[in-house]
């Protein structure tokens, strides 16, 4: 029962969240759109900005850098997908089996999530990938194995570890929240009707998690397209692994080209929104209930 | 219920968890371990995993050559900061969702969710300009306000699923007990909703921990805070993992005990409710 009285103090509570959220969205939006159709270099006096109109969105995406960059952002969102989807499953199945210290596993695997993505960036690049003191070098020697220059010779490999590292645990989490909410007598009802623990994990267990797995892939897709410090730290860019988000950063700050950059960054949002919308279905379906 | 479950395959299940749960570890433990050793036996072959002389002098260094208590101060102005403001606005937003909601509660909710997923990347420069104009860049009132704005979403997102399980009788005999809105809101529904507030303040707290974009483009000198101090690390001057060590352990232990609290929260904080 909301009286009249109280809709509009909701309304009136509700306005410094709405007011802020609509600033901090619209302001930036439009000045980046103004931007995107100017020409406008500030470093640069001599060249004199001016309207351009799609021009800075044309040359975007007709320059070499362009097309490069889509590709390794594909790779690292994909490979990073794939690597954290198929062992957060596996890891949430084998976290749900009985067994003794469960908890301390737990605090174990979900440890990488809360390292701050400098440290974890620049611990791997260093003291693991580094070709002459890291760990793995160590390793290869030990082996008799040629040390591998991993951020120069695999260095979309590297990154997409560094950033599994990074997500396994959100994966495997939430996978282990679906699967602990998974109806037992189910499981056990096909165990004994003598379902095979393959044919059990392919006909109850996947698509009970299916909902799990598509809201994982939303929202890290959505992470995943905007990883910025692990390439900032390890290699700035270099060796074919500047992705959008990179391309735009060094359009924008680095050669202060910001009608360009600009332009670079709608087609960043206008991609963020196609996932969002997706992302935003499920969530809302989930509201009404 | 209790299926019977053999002990040789707890055993085979707890040998396989513990094995892969330390291989995920092992990164953080390795780098704690090498934050206690000397430069010339961090990058020993082959590596000295337990049996090394112990020693505390790398962060002394630390704290010495870099002045680290002011980045980490910083650390803790901007993500406390942010954090206990996003809440103080959040609140009420949140409180008049759940329990005055409207035909428009919903569309507002996943507007402001649609406002995360705009990537930092498309709005990098008119940002930067804004600051450089109002003298804001690298400033930590600037961060603060960057860093609510980004998570102010996910904690209107978190108090709202908190508060809509406190049944709204409480707040109705409240209000008819004769108590103003903002008495309700003070004196019924934040005690009984402390938890979930707590939640939400301590993942946030972590999310603006460990956000490494604008701080790392909107700071310099003066404001930068833990991940931006790190990241100066990345330019290698002679022998230095030990040190790096001792720098990055003292950046994410705290947020490492922080974290392994919110666990639980994590999930339903992250997922907007969607996962349960």
């Amino acid at each position: 029962m909301a009286t009249q009285h109280s809709r509009s103090a909701a309304r009136f509570m509700m306005a410094p969240a709405v007011i802020l959220l609509l600033g901090w969205m619209l302001v930036p939006l439009v000045m980046t759109l103004w931007f995107s159709f100017r020409r406008f270099l500030p470093n640069r006096p001599d060249i004199v900005p001016g309207w351009v109109g799609f021009d800075n969105y044309v040359r975007f995406v007709t320059s070499s850098a362009f097309w490069p960059s889509v590709q390794t952002t594909l790779i690292i969102v994909g490979g990073a997908l794939l690597i954290t989807i198929v062992l957060g499953v596996l890891l949430a199945l084998l976290l749900d089996q009985p067994m003794w210290g469960q908890g301390v596993v737990r605090i174990l695997v979900i440890a990488p999530f809360f390292v701050m993505p400098t440290v974890s960036a620049l611990v791997w690049k260093n003291i693991f990938m580094d070709p002459v003191n890291g760990l793995f070098a160590h390793l290869w020697r030990a082996f008799g194995a040629e040390p591998v220059v991993w951020l120069s010779d695999a260095p979309l490999f590297s990154i997409i570890l560094i950033v599994s590292w990074q997500w396994l645990p959100f994966a495997t989490l939430i996978l282990l929240t679906a699967i602990q909410s998974l109806d037992s007598e189910q499981l056990e009802a096909s165990e004994m009707d003598g379902a095979p623990p393959l044919s059990r994990f392919f006909y109850i267990i996947l698509p009970h998690l299916s909902r799990a797995i598509t809201i994982v892939i939303l929202i890290q897709t959505i992470f995943l397209l905007s990883v910025f410090a692990e390439i900032f730290v390890t290699t700035g860019g270099a060796f074919g692994t500047r992705t959008l988000t990179y391309l735009i950063f060094q359009r924008v700050l680095e050669s202060q080209n910001v009608g360009l950059g600009s332009a670079g960054g709608v087609y960043a949002i206008i991609l963020a929104n196609i996932i969002a919308i997706f992302l935003m279905r499920i969530v809302g379906k989930n509201l009404d209930a | 219920m209790s299926r019977a479950v053999t002990t040789r395959r707890k055993t085979i299940n707890t040998v396989l968890a513990w094995s892969i749960g330390f291989l995920i570890f092992f990164p953080i433990l390795w780098t704690i371990l090498t934050s206690f050793k000397t430069e010339a036996q961090a990058i020993n072959d082959p590596p000295l995993f337990l049996f090394f002389d112990w020693t505390l002098e790398n962060y002394a260094v630390v704290q010495e050559r870099s002045d680290y208590m002011r980045f980490l101060w910083n650390s803790v102005i901007i993500a406390g900061g942010s954090t206990l403001i996003g809440v103080m606005i959040a609140i009420p937003a949140a409180w008049s969702m759940a329990f005055v909601p409207s035909k428009r509660t919903k569309d507002i909710l996943l507007w402001m969710l649609s406002t995360k997923m705009l990537p930092a990347v498309g709005v990098l420069y008119p940002i930067y300009l804004i600051f450089i104009e109002l003298g804001l860049l690298d400033t930590r009132i600037g961060l603060v306000v960057v860093i609510m704005l980004i998570n102010l979403p996910i904690i209107v997102w978190m108090l709202y699923t908190y508060f809509k399980e406190i049944p709204g009788e409480i707040l109705e005999a409240a209000r008819m007990d004769g108590a103003s809105l903002r008495e309700e809101i003070i004196y019924v529904l934040t005690p009984m909703a402390v938890p979930g507030i707590a939640s939400t303040i301590l993942l946030n707290f972590i999310l603006a921990w460990n956000e490494a974009f604008w701080t790392l483009n909107l700071t310099a000198a003066q404001a930068a805070p833990l991940t931006a101090f790190i990241a100066s690390y990345s330019s290698p001057e002679g022998l230095f993992y030990a040190k790096l060590s001792a720098a990055s352990t003292m950046a994410i232990a705290p947020i490492l005990i922080l974290g392994w609290f919110s666990q639980k929260q994590l999930v339903r904080g992250l997922t907007f409710g969607a996962v349960k």
